[in-house]
């Protein structure tokens, strides 16, 4: 085994250990959210997941986006099979190991190789016209404050990062080609290269062995940057790519008007009405709490949400208030619910366990100006291509707010006294409901 | 307009009487004088094909909506928990409500409490007596007439209900012009989560406004609702505008109501 292949081993180690770890955080951190039950069903559920997240069913509600989306989408998936060959070279000192995929009647291999050049070319320009619609053409979405510092910075780097790694490929190829027509040893005859076949002239009259410098630079170049970018995603926006199959399987899939029914607020209705009944004793782990104040008051599923969102903002772009200037974006409060996730979770890494630190989700993150905006019109949820729900995690807000804290706006304390006293919102009185009948 | 016929559940019930479907009015369906013209419409239909139709009058109570999207869960139960029993009392199998909201807590928040209905929008029950030959509506003063419908969003968005209006429009022989934000892309009319009852966040338009200025842009003759509260706004928004002489703001139901003798 050569010193190479040892640097390859390492490297593998290292980067799929780093990968683990920070993986496990994920999970602990997702695992502080409440029970719910999302087990059932499960027929419909691979339907969806089928669907949404392989088939990318609701990206298509804008199409433009969406063919780039699938550009970047299949070209990352089945370029693997090409890492895939990487790996196996690398631990092996093989050289382009699947070539005997190239058979007799059918060089299968250099359908393959050419194959995926051209998904690296679309995943190219994909994420070309992706970094120019952020940073030149200024989609609004894309462009919003919000996004200021380090996600707007996350989303351009895994553009450039992309652009790079398939760069790196073409050129290896294109000096792979090269090295190929010189009948250089090691370099077998394999593969076709529809793409890089257009760079192979610029490196034509190169010396054999700086040929071979270049092919190996891009090769380490390529297979370290996908070890960095594997470990990158993990901490990045991007690690939707990954979440977003899990994320949609676990989908809502009841209809989008229906909210929870609190069981903690219904055994003290219960108890009310009917004082016969004895509610189930209080689980002593658990403080009771009506509605959500931090992260720990959500369900694992909100927090899921969190980790997935991708902050494309297609929630944002149809929220009625964010389009009429109001404070509330539904991208913000799924990032916000992130950033404190996050928080929460390096205050566990440091404390070994979660050490009061006197912040909420609420108040500190998200606000009840925020809140009071959104008219739970469902057009995020609706929006959502990974089927996220920031409407549940504004309601539960709202709940805390309402149940716990007493703040609603006045005049929503009056329509609740309005209610309260005689059965309507307005203050008529209910000896009036049958008035219609008579009236013209 | 004629006089309807309107029996109470415990009318129904003191004769020993069950009536096929209950007509759950609503508040707003109740008291504001707008919408108690489209509780009229629904009741004209009703009494037009002749169905054995309740109402519960003084003893229906807020469906708890606007509670529970506002944030006050123990308000919302306590309502849906009374609103139970009443409608447990009368053994009520199936309900047409006046409203949307109305509509998806009954449908889809009660049956958790212990309230199990069949319950549709009216404007359900609208297109299935067209589509049973019961009602007629073709041919009347909408025939040709260029009709945009904004989309409740606790009708579409929340319970998927995007054809049941529209179908209706259509058998009006009337002109339907799509917004471009409509169905699952309806654009919000303002009042919904309980935003009916309070002053909107400080920005920069009103949701009703940015709605309204789209549904004109088409230039109808009629925008057709089938909310209560959208009806409120979208009327409020071509006031803004000063277009309330030249576009109407009617409800699904108070538009094949009209074409009845």
């Amino acid at each position: 085994m050569g010193i190479s292949n040892i640097i390859f081993l390492l490297l593998l180690s290292a980067g799929t250990g780093l990968f683990v770890v920070n993986a496990k955080k994920i999970r602990r951190n997702i695992l502080l959210g409440k029970d719910l039950d999302r087990s059932d069903k499960l027929s419909e559920r691979w339907k969806i997941m089928t669907l949404v997240a392989l088939g990318q069913k609701k990206m298509f509600a804008r199409p433009i986006p969406a063919l780039l989306h699938i550009f970047v989408y299949v070209g990352f998936v089945l370029i693997n099979i090409e890492v895939l060959e990487m790996f196996i070279d690398g631990i092996f000192g093989t050289h382009r190991f699947l070539s005997i995929l190239n058979f007799e009647s059918f060089h299968f291999y250099n359908f393959l190789i050419g194959f995926f050049e051209v998904l690296a070319f679309l995943v190219t320009f994909g994420c070309a016209v992706f970094f120019i619609r952020r940073n030149i053409i200024h989609v609004k979405r894309l462009s919003m404050k919000e996004l200021n510092g380090w996600p707007r910075t996350d989303a351009n780097l895994i553009l450039c990062s992309e652009i790079i790694l398939m760069s790196a490929l073409f050129l290896m190829n294109a000096a792979d080609q090269t090295l190929q027509q010189m009948h250089s040893e090691h370099y077998c005859a394999a593969g076709s290269f529809p793409i890089s076949q257009f760079i192979a002239p610029i490196l034509s009259g190169m010396q054999e062995h700086s040929l071979m410098m270049i092919e190996r630079v891009c090769w380490w170049f390529h297979i370290i940057g996908i070890f960095g970018f594997l470990n990158y995603i993990i901490i990045s926006k991007h690690f939707h790519i990954v979440l977003a199959f899990p994320n949609i399987f676990y989908s809502n899939l009841n209809p989008k008007g229906q909210f929870t029914n609190l069981q903690s607020v219904t055994n003290e209705v219960k108890a009310m009405l009917d004082p016969s009944f004895t509610p189930p004793p209080a689980n002593p782990d658990q403080p009771m709490r009506f509605g959500a104040k931090d992260i720990f008051d959500l369900s694992w599923k909100q927090l899921l949400d969190a980790y997935t969102c991708t902050e494309c903002g297609r929630c944002t772009s149809s929220c009625p208030a964010n389009q009429t200037g109001k404070l509330l974006s539904p991208r913000k409060i799924m990032m916000s619910t992130r950033d404190r996730l996050e928080e929460v979770g390096r205050n566990i890494d440091k404390n070994k366990k979660f050490v009061d630190d006197g912040k909420s989700l609420f108040g500190n993150y998200i606000s009840s100006e925020e809140l009071w905006a959104c008219t739970s019109c469902n057009a995020c949820v609706q929006e959502c291509p990974v089927n996220i729900d920031p409407l549940s995690i504004i309601i539960d807000l709202r709940r805390f707010l309402v149940m716990e804290q007493s703040a609603a706006p006045q005049a929503l304390n009056m329509t609740f006294t309005n209610i309260e006293n005689n059965g309507a919102p307005w203050q008529y009185s209910p000896t009036d409901r049958l008035n219609w009948v008579n009236e013209n | 307009m004629s006089e309807l016929k309107v029996k109470t559940m415990a009318e129904y019930a003191a004769s020993g009487e069950q009536p096929e479907i209950l007509f759950w009015v609503g508040c707003a369906g109740s008291f504001d004088d707008r919408a108690k013209k489209i509780t009229r419409a629904i009741v004209k239909i009703l009494n037009h094909v002749g169905m054995k139709f309740a109402v519960l009058g003084t003893e229906e109570s807020c469906s708890g909506d606007p509670a529970k999207r506002a944030g006050n869960e123990f308000l919302f139960q306590m309502q849906a928990m009374n609103n139970i029993t009443t409608l447990n009392n009368y053994n009520v199998k199936k309900i047409v409500t006046g409203c949307p909201h109305c509509y998806n807590t009954l449908k889809n928040e009660y049956p958790g409490l212990g309230g199990n209905y069949e319950v549709i929008h009216h404007t359900q029950l609208v297109q299935q007596l067209i589509d049973a030959g019961k009602l007629k509506v073709k041919g009347g003063s909408f025939a040709g007439k260029k009709i945009t419908y904004h989309d409740a969003c606790y009708l579409g968005r929340a319970n998927d209900v995007y054809e049941a209006p529209r179908s209706v429009i259509q058998n009006l022989d009337a002109n339907l012009a799509e917004m471009k934000r409509s169905r699952e892309k309806g654009f919000c009319c303002g009042a919904g989560g309980a935003q009916m009852f309070k002053e909107p966040e400080k920005g920069t338009k009103d949701v009703n406004i940015e709605r309204t200025e789209e549904a004109l842009s088409h230039k109808p003759d009629v925008i057709a609702t089938a909310c209560p509260f959208c009806m409120t706004m979208i009327t409020d928004g071509v006031k803004h505008f000063n277009k309330e002489s030249e576009v109407k703001v009617m409800d699904i139901a108070e538009l094949a109501a009209n074409t009845l003798q």
